[in-house]
């Protein structure tokens, strides 16, 4: 029974990491290798869809909980998952893999240091997800910054130190304000065990500047409008396996720290700040929409999009309904998948055409039929048509904004209406028109390997689109009980 | 009675001197024999301190005018531990420059011996006493490489600053001891009460003379040029060693005998301490040669230390031991890397000269890598735990611009951490380096970088182990 199969899963991929170390790379075991990460990162997917099996739906405990000492009467090892985290662990996991698959065609040099990187970062984000302790928490969210500052800076475009360097200081920046509060947690309530926390609560006096120094780690993790800046660089140089990590998982830490931390542990905080959240929120939606309508660049506009949908997300959390809450969740699911998927959509044409830029592409429909297929599925996911999972999750959070606050939705609800047009006016860019640009005739359609990766995104991106209930089950309890002890915790104060 | 086994290690170090003297003037060419014999008996040295001291009680010596305590015990064995690694890895860079000569190490073993009585000292006389053993002996090495214009200017410019703060030391332990009557550290705590603002003046000369010691700003202006004049297994001595006895000799002067007067000296560390994050953090971005990068970086970890002493707490003198420790790991492993960048027996100390590193050196530049993300302090790695147990105890006391000061300057370092790995990874490959480098320097660069790596496995052990420090 007490097989810890958390630390497991944080474990494994660090593993497989040590073991590519210890290989020699070279151009003849570059299979071998890439097998190796494969092998662990699947190994892990299934560990991760048994966790998923073993979870008990009808509680919102805490549950494969894991309690260690680590450092002597200060910080327990300490994780955990319940119904919010377990989705999150479930994406990276399955993300990792398609990851590692996709590297063949991008990355030519230095493929053993790349999966090494890649599979750390599988570690450290799992970790993040499933850490029940802020210090805990804090050390994977911050020992992230590392494999991705190498993924962007070494095998990056042509600006990637800049973009590297913008990635790592921002998010330090931001960073170092909640480690401050987390220590200043510690001493306030004498421990940094979220479950006692939970419990016990912080004195409403001090979670003012607790919340906003957490807030100032999120906002730039999310990214949020007007600290959203390093976004677009680090998604432009990344390599196309580094902006799907990024877009798919990394942006997502901090939704959930909103919804773990900002909301369970500073509720009465978290009331006064609502507003501030829903302006950043909608100024998201709408001027980052607009600036994705504007851009030239592929990976440039579905980074922009990217914030617009994290708009939502933060939109939905602080909502504070059940329906916000759940479709934040399922906002951030999708968009892991569907931004992943279009990103490496990108990637593929970039591969092919080693160009970015909207203008080289037009009239590829006759050319490259499947790619154009694929392609379509994930920009009407973007833009949230019914029936894939990009509706689900912006219908439920405008539903819980228009319980809330009617105005802000009504705004939102029209960065829905920018966000169809930037996505299909890219669409129409890219893949219809005439064919002008002559080189675009030698592109090959997807080989196997590409088809099958974007299948395996397009799968759940139209599974949980019409059937989302498997996602909802999951969260649905924690997130009430979530939304019953906030509405206590506010109510007494 | 006098339980003279106490300071057996003293003893020893200071015959084992003598003999090495005689031995090096009456044999030619022994050089390396005095090197070896030097190894040996710091070796030794760290084991009978270990051996008589370890576990004793707190113990005073020669009318109290000596210390043994568990403080003093731990410190002296890092320092005699840091030493040797200092002399083993820098044996091939001093052959290099021919100045393989049998006064280094004795030198070495001399300035061990005045830090020595420096960190067991109770008493302003012995504490001097010890303070310019060890310094006489640095100002030579800075010198050692005299054929150079830059090691000779190096040398003149640390005796000449050394020698100004070592007067306003003086000066300092002078007006305590006009006002109080004592030089001992217990019988001045005893004499505070009616003096207390005459009192004031003598500690702010004596924390002048300390923290230029230390090189805290404002009084490092010496270290940059120094550290870059000075050969480098001296300079890789400088950023180490005498920081462990300087620290200590804080800890002690600060909270036996002025912790009644804590809130006229808490400001002045807290100023010390943020302004050497500060500075050192910025001045640090503009450098191109890595001595001098690391000059002001150690500028900057000094800051972080200092934090720690500033918050009247055993947590935070514990917090700042702890994160001197975990610094000489990563400095250790710093300059082993420094002494590896070496070309047909030259030795490049260009940041530049790292440009593509890991393509030639996969091996070398990971370690390097593990090593700037750790000063960085970027968690898992060793450094971050350091920064969290000093920020730690600055937050318990509630001095919250110390803190959010202390890591916004970390986020500034990070930058120049950054820029030398971004020259390592991310720019084009130049020639090799060698690679037949000692076994000893493979050894203290693969032990630092493991013990830096896997540090997050077991962090309590060095909080056990450090835990025994009690002063207040």
């Amino acid at each position: 029974m007490n097989f810890p199969i958390l630390s497991s899963l944080i474990l494994l991929p660090s593993i497989g990491a040590l073991f590519l170390f210890f290989s020699r790379s070279n151009k003849e075991n570059n299979i071998t290798v890439k097998y190796v990460a494969l092998f662990t990162s699947l190994v892990n997917f299934f560990l991760s869809i048994y966790l998923w099996i073993l979870f008990d739906q009808s509680t919102s405990d805490f549950q494969f909980v894991e309690d260690r000492i680590w450092i002597e009467g200060l910080i327990n090892y300490k994780v955990g998952i319940d119904g919010i985290s377990i989705l999150f662990i479930i994406l990276t996991t399955f993300i990792t893999p398609l990851c590692i698959i996709s590297v063949n065609n991008s990355i030519k040099n230095r493929l053993n240091e790349f999966l090494i990187a890649i599979l750390v970062m599988e570690s450290f984000m799992i970790g993040v997800f499933c850490s029940l302790d802020l210090v805990v928490f804090y050390l994977f969210f911050e020992a992230g910054l590392i494999p991705m500052f190498l993924i962007i800076g070494i095998w990056g475009g042509t600006r990637r130190v800049y973009s590297a360097f913008k990635f790592f200081l921002f998010t330090l920046l931001g960073s170092v304000l909640m480690l401050v509060a987390i220590i200043s947690i510690y001493w306030i309530s004498g421990t940094t065990d979220v479950i006692e926390l939970y419990q016990q609560g912080i004195d409403s006096k001090y979670q003012n500047l607790l919340w906003l120094a957490f807030f100032s780690s999120f906002a730039v993790k999310t990214p949020m409008w007007p600290v959203h800046t390093w976004l677009p660089d680090a998604h432009v140089e990344a390599p196309t396996a580094g902006s799907v990590l990024l877009a798919a998982i990394l942006l997502k830490m901090a939704g959930y720290g909103f919804i773990r931390f900002s909301l369970g542990l500073f509720p009465v905080a978290s009331e006064i700040f609502t507003p501030l959240i829903y302006t950043l929120s909608v100024i998201a939606i709408i001027f980052t929409s607009f600036i994705a309508l504007m851009q030239e660049d592929m990976k440039k506009l579905i980074a922009y999009s990217s914030v617009a949908h994290m708009g939502f997300v933060t939109l939905g959390i602080f909502t504070i309904q059940q329906q916000g809450l759940e479709g934040s969740i399922l906002q951030m699911i999708s968009h892991g998948l569907v931004a992943a998927a279009l990103f490496l959509c990108v990637g593929v044409v970039y591969d092919r055409m080693h160009s970015r830029l909207i203008d080289t592409y037009g009239g590829i429909v006759s050319i490259i039929p499947k790619y154009s297929v694929f392609f379509m599925i994930f920009t009407l996911a973007a833009l949230g048509l019914p029936g894939t999972s990009g509706f689900v999750g912006e219908f439920l959070i405008l539903m819980g904004a228009f319980k809330d606050n009617f105005l802000v939705a009504v705004i939102a609800s029209l960065g829905v209406i920018i966000g169809a047009a930037y996505m299909l006016w890219l669409y129409k860019r890219v893949v219809f028109g005439k064919l002008i640009n002559s080189d675009l005739k030698q592109m090959v359609d997807l080989n196997r390997s590409e088809l099958f990766i974007l299948s395996c995104l397009a799968v759940p991106i139209l599974l949980f689109g019409f059937y989302p209930d498997p996602l909802i089950n999951t969260i649905e309890v924690s997130i009430s009980d979530l939304i019953d002890t906030y509405n206590i915790n506010t109510m007494n104060n | 009675m006098i339980n003279l086994e106490l300071v057996f290690p003293e003893i020893f170090l200071s015959l084992s001197i003598m003999f090495l003297l005689i031995l090096g003037v009456f044999k030619k060419n022994s050089s390396v024999l005095i090197h070896n014999l030097s190894l040996i008996v710091l070796l030794v040295t760290a084991v009978i301190t270990i051996n008589e001291t370890l576990g004793i009680e707190e113990t005073f010596l020669f009318n109290g005018s000596i210390v043994i305590d568990y403080l003093s015990s731990f410190m002296k064995i890092m320092t005699l531990i840091a030493a040797f690694l200092v002399l083993v890895i820098s044996s091939n860079y001093l052959k290099a420059f021919k100045i393989f000569k049998i006064e280094y190490p004795i030198l070495i073993l001399s300035s061990v011996l005045g830090m020595m009585v420096m960190i067991s000292s109770n008493d302003l006389i012995v504490f001097y006493m010890g303070l310019e053993l060890q310094s006489l002996a640095l100002y030579v090495l800075a010198t050692f490489n005299r054929d150079q214009l830059k090691s000779s200017e190096a040398g003149l410019k640390y005796f000449v600053l050394s020698a100004l703060s070592s007067g306003l030391l003086l000066y300092g332990c002078s007006l305590i001891y006009g006002f109080t009557g004592a030089t001992n550290f217990i019988l001045i705590a005893d004499q505070l009460g009616s003096n207390e603002y005459a009192l004031t003046f003598g500690i702010v000369f004596i924390l002048v003379g300390l923290a230029f010691k230390i090189s805290a700003v404002p009084f490092h202006m010496w270290a940059p040029d120094v550290y870059e004049g000075s050969p480098t297994s001296v300079t890789l001595f400088f950023t180490m060693v005498p920081k462990i006895a300087a620290l200590s000799v804080f800890i002690r002067f600060l909270y036996v005998p002025f912790l009644n007067l804590i809130e006229q000296w808490q400001m002045i560390l807290v100023f010390l301490s943020i302004a050497s994050m500060l500075f050192g953090a910025i001045a640090a971005i503009g450098q191109t040669n890595l001595k001098r990068l690391i000059a002001y970086s150690s500028i900057s970890h000094v800051g972080y230390a200092l934090a720690g002493l500033a918050t009247s707490s055993n947590d935070g003198i514990q917090s700042s031991v702890i994160y001197i420790t975990i610094y000489i790991i990563m400095n250790l492993g710093l300059f082993s890397c420094l002494l590896m960048m070496r070309r047909n027996n030259e030795y490049y100390e260009d940041i530049n000269d790292l440009s593509g590193l890991s393509k030639n050196h996969p091996l070398l530049s990971i370690s390097l890598l593990v090593i700037l993300f750790s000063l960085a302090g970027i968690p898992p790695l060793a450094g971050f735990f350091a920064k969290f147990y000093i920020f730690k105890s600055v937050l318990e006391q509630s001095m919250y611009f110390l803190a959010i000061v202390g890591l916004l300057s970390t986020v500034v370092a990070a930058f120049y951490y950054l820029r030398i790995i971004k020259i390592m990874y991310f720019d084009k490959e130049k020639e090799k380096f060698d690679t037949d480098h000692s076994m000893w320097l493979k050894f203290s660069l693969t032990a630092s970088t493991l013990l830096i790596l896997i540090y997050f496995i077991f962090p309590s052990q060095l909080i056990e182990v450090v835990s025994r420090i009690n002063i207040i």
